[in-house]
């Protein structure tokens, strides 16, 4: 990792970035699935935040692919505690930072369900205690790790083994947690969601978190093919989907307040992007539940569009998302 | 009492194999076990799946470590170290791969029954799950059940078209091996 | 009806059969079939109760704490780390006296972390005042699974039921479940005396004084020493109904005349079962199988071991520091007898280390060649340890 370092002569931390132009946090040789959205996002944000940080993960499929012992994929300082405590751990390790003088940053990692709900109280006081440590997110949308169940972050309607569709059911009855509004209601300096499917904008918003002293937070969406039903070579088509439709809005918040929104040129009816998943099929059947599903699920995709204003004024003939391109049988962009 | 490993690949059905076939043993009568050897779930990693197949009670929950038959779900796992450990010297392999008798048994240096079970189950399911192909492979070589047990055991998990795909694909892959080969040695050790 | 059923499912369906109103879900290894399970059968129509899908193991207790006093039937299961976080609820729940049932999905405890099996997380919250029963195969678990509920609600103590993970959960094997008719003529419906009802308010978890809580604590020690009848009673009153018992408090095995005994808890002591069988050229050797760890079985254990030369306990879980759990209340309990054996205290398959049979003559080559150990690991891998631990 480290050029013409040696234990004696390590290189100097100013120096480190400038050693290696493009730092990696996590080396490869992890166990993630093919196509895993999770294992990117993670490799985009420790390559964005550089080398002088300490990382709280909490406990899911992050943690469990990149450290089977005696191995571990991690080329900076980490642990694992619990599942619940991860905002706890990373506030402990920021507050001995900050007593002994030290400019190193820490992350805090965790999962939908170590995020939204097992650990939403630690999340919280950390937040509140204006720790300064960047909180990041990775959405998958339910317990991954433990085999698919639903998290308070998993979508309206979607199937997973806890949420399953049969007679009664159509999947998950309850809508997907707003954590954002939570976390705005801390009034942090910032707060952001992101998407794998627009790498250039996570490393945008990291660096943005990196440089305020105070908490951040960012909610990273994350394709889980298993999870989600799709083959792992989708997984960038999928995330962008789910930002094209208005499902996820990629936002920028400041003390609470919307300071920017990523506009989607052409919005794209809900059903390009769950026709791709599995945890979606039940809606594509003839049964007038799945099609009022569908008008909800669209209804809400419409309701982020205008709440966060993510329409442009006008049509946009440049289309720089590309789907224009795509339907006009052209090449797929980025 | 039989005792089978099955090795495999997380995502090729290895789990519903083992209790595919216990419920075939336990549904005609016998005692049988099944149960993995657990890891985080994730597909694509190696899995280890063990079955006892007994006329008596079995009340052991130990790991299978003298298998009298291995069923490999994957020919690359043939690398990993330790798939052929605990093999019975009499012990029959049962591997999912396209290579040839000989080619296989060369490489492995020993006999062993090669199946091309993805190729049957693409061609009857459309999905490359090998797992029902390999163990109506493995009842068509020990005859330790007759075949409707394992076509009832698939009736209790899969439903309208996919079962009868499956029941299908387990009639062709049936014949694709030397019927009855493993007979003798699966009466040994007595089911 | 005999089926083949992994054991998570026949669990599922045990309590399914009964009529829970409300179930709390969280999932962890290995429980989490067992929910799964039962997300499926209220999705399908089969099961209708409020399935709460909480955002903790803490919540998953909490809830149905509040749900058994506003006088519902509940359910949730938990493993490991779960059972660690929802601790403080566990000792809630006891200690108010509320009838509550649940399955521990035994699993070890972090750091370091495991998702494989062992008894660590039971063991860990033995004090809080639950009923504790061990089963030794999946046949035990349904069986069990539905004696809690009527324990629970005649002791009014909460009852867990505890089930290796992976090694129980996970295997499929033969279940005899019984027909809903069966559960029904075992269980009456749902009764607590002290339910909350505006039609009769009572104020529960009040601050109890110096002046009231060694009362309490003594009622609540002598409840659970009592409950020992009424475990008794349901195994005997299911043994009725279905022709099938778990032996009550314990269950001896093996040869009557026998000097030395192996006593375990769990699924483990079915292995030793077949190995003892295999091995008859070892000599007399009596199988001691522990199904209820709380309330502990005193007095039944000491007629167990009487006349015996050696005994040795074999754990699933330890006290690190001191030693044993289970060895050491083996010890307490036998301490008063007039001729008490010398006691082997070993802990196994920590951490989900499989367990051989081979365990069972090496065992017995311990007691022969060695001096009983106060504590030991049994299966350690010395080349896996530091030098100096050697």
């Amino acid at each position: 990792m480290r050029m013409n370092a040696t234990p004696e002569t390590p290189i100097p931390l100013a120096d480190l970035r400038r050693s290696q132009p493009r730092f990696q946090g996590i080396e490869s040789g992890h166990r993630a699935c093919l196509g895993c959205g999770e294992a990117l996002a993670a490799r985009l944000v420790t390559e964005a935040a550089g080398p002088d940080v300490m990382i709280a993960n909490a406990t899911g499929c992050l943690e469990i692919f990149t450290t089977p012992w005696p191995e571990s994929a991690w080329r900076l300082p980490w642990m694992h505690s619990l599942f619940e405590n991860t905002g706890a751990i990373a506030a402990g390790m920021e507050a001995a930072l900050k007593a002994q003088g030290k400019s190193t940053k820490v992350l805090a990692f965790g999962g939908d369900g170590g995020t939204f709900d097992i650990g939403f109280q630690s999340l919280s006081g950390m937040l509140e205690r204006g720790h300064n440590v960047l909180y990041v997110c990775y959405d998958n949308e339910a317990y991954m790790n433990t085999g698919i169940q639903r998290s308070s972050s998993t979508p309206h309607a979607a199937m997973t083994t806890t949420s399953p569709a049969g007679k009664e059911r159509m999947g998950k009855r309850h809508l997907k947690k707003d954590i954002l509004t939570i976390i705005a209601a801390h009034h942090i300096p910032y707060a952001a969601s992101a998407s794998v499917a627009y790498p250039s904008d996570i490393r945008k918003k990291v660096r943005r978190a990196m440089e305020i002293n105070g908490p951040t937070f960012l909610l990273i969406h994350s394709p889980c093919p298993l999870g989600w039903g799709h083959d792992g070579a989708l997984s960038i088509e999928v995330a962008r989907l789910a930002v094209q439709t208005g499902l996820f809005p990629l936002i920028e918040l400041e003390r609470g307040e919307l300071i920017g929104a990523m506009p989607i040129r052409q919005p794209r009816p809900v059903t390009d992007y769950l026709g791709l998943q599995q945890r979606f099929s039940h809606l594509f059947k003839d049964d007038p539940r799945a099609r009022e599903e569908l008008e909800h699920l669209q209804a809400l995709a419409e309701r982020n569009i205008e709440y966060y204003g993510l329409k442009g004024l006008h049509d946009d003939p440049r289309d720089s998302e590309g789907a224009d391109t795509v339907r006009r049988g052209g090449q797929r962009w980025a | 009492m039989i005792e089978v490993r099955i090795h495999g690949r997380g995502g090729q059905g290895n789990v519903v194999a083992a209790y595919l076939l216990a419920t075939a043993a336990i549904d005609e009568g016998h005692f049988g076990q099944a149960f993995p050897a657990f890891g985080a779930e994730r597909r694509g990693a190696p899995v280890v799946a063990f079955v006892r197949i007994a006329g008596q009670v079995l009340r052991r929950h130990n790991q299978v470590l003298h298998p009298d038959f291995l069923i490999i779900q994957d020919h690359a796992l043939l690398h990993v170290p330790g798939v052929l450990d605990g093999l019975r010297p009499n012990g029959g392999i049962l591997v999912n791969t396209t290579l040839d008798v000989s080619a296989l048994e060369a490489q492995l240096g020993r006999a062993a029954i090669a199946l091309p079970a993805t190729q049957l189950a693409k061609a009857h399911l459309g999905r490359p799950v090998p797992n029902t192909a390999l163990l109506s492979a493995f009842l068509a070589l020990t005859q330790m059940l007759p075949m409707h047990a394992l076509a009832g055991a698939l009736g209790q998990k899969f439903k309208g078209e996919l079962l009868e795909r499956n029941l299908r694909l387990i009639e062709a892959a049936a014949q694709q091996v030397p019927a009855g080969l493993w007979k003798e040695v699966a009466h040994a050790t007595g089911a | 009806m005999r089926q083949a059923l992994e054991g998570s499912q026949a669990i599922a369906r045990a309590v399914a059969l009964c009529r829970p109103q409300v179930i709390a879900a969280y999932p962890i290894t290995p429980q989490t079939h067992i929910v799964e399970n039962i997300a499926k059968l209220v999705a399908d129509g089969r099961l209708a109760c409020e399935f709460v899908s909480v955002e903790s193991e803490f919540s998953a207790a909490s809830v149905v704490l509040g749900a058994a006093v506003a006088g519902s039937r509940t359910y949730t299961a938990s493993a490991s780390q779960g059972i660690l976080l929802m601790g403080e609820v566990l000792y809630n729940i006891a200690g108010s006296r509320v009838p509550v049932v649940m399955t521990c999905a035994n699993r070890a405890v972090s750091a370091p972390l495991s998702i494989w099996n062992d008894q660590q997380d039971s063991m860990a919250v033995r004090d809080a005042g639950w009923i504790q029963l061990y089963c030794a195969d999946n046949q035990e678990a349904v069986d069990t699974t539905i004696q809690a509920y009527r324990i629970a609600e005649r002791t009014e103590l909460p009852v867990m039921v505890c089930v290796d993970g992976f090694t129980l959960t996970h295997t499929l094997e033969p279940i005899d479940l019984p027909t809903q008719e069966q559960v029904d003529a075992f269980l009456p419906p749902y009764r607590f005396s002290r339910t909350l009802d505006p039609r009769r308010p009572i104020s529960m978890g009040t601050l109890v004084s110096p002046d009231f809580y060694p009362e309490a604590r003594h009622a609540h020690h002598q409840a659970l020493l009592k409950a020992a009848d009424a475990i008794l009673a349901a195994d005997a009153d299911w043994h009725a109904q279905t022709g099938r018992s778990h032996g009550g408090l314990l269950q001896v095995e093996g040869d009557a005349d026998a000097r030395i005994a192996i006593l375990s808890l769990g699924s483990v002591c079915g292995t030793l079962a077949d190995a003892r069988e295999m091995h008859p050229e070892l000599g007399p050797v009596k199988l001691i199988r522990l199904r209820a760890f709380r309330p502990f079985p005193a007095e039944s254990l000491r007629e167990a071991c009487a006349g015996l030369t050696d005994l040795v306990v074999l754990e699933r879980a330890l006290s690190p520091g001191g030693g044993g759990i289970v060895g050491a209340e083996v010890k307490a309990a036998l301490f008063d007898m007039p001729a008490p054996p010398r006691v082997h205290n070993f802990a196994v398959g920590l951490g989900g280390r499989d367990i051989p049979l081979e365990t069972y003559p090496r065992l017995l080559q311990a007691v022969a060649t060695q001096a009983p150990q106060p504590f030991a690991l049994f299966d350690v891998d010395p080349g896996k340890l530091p030098v100096e631990d050697r």
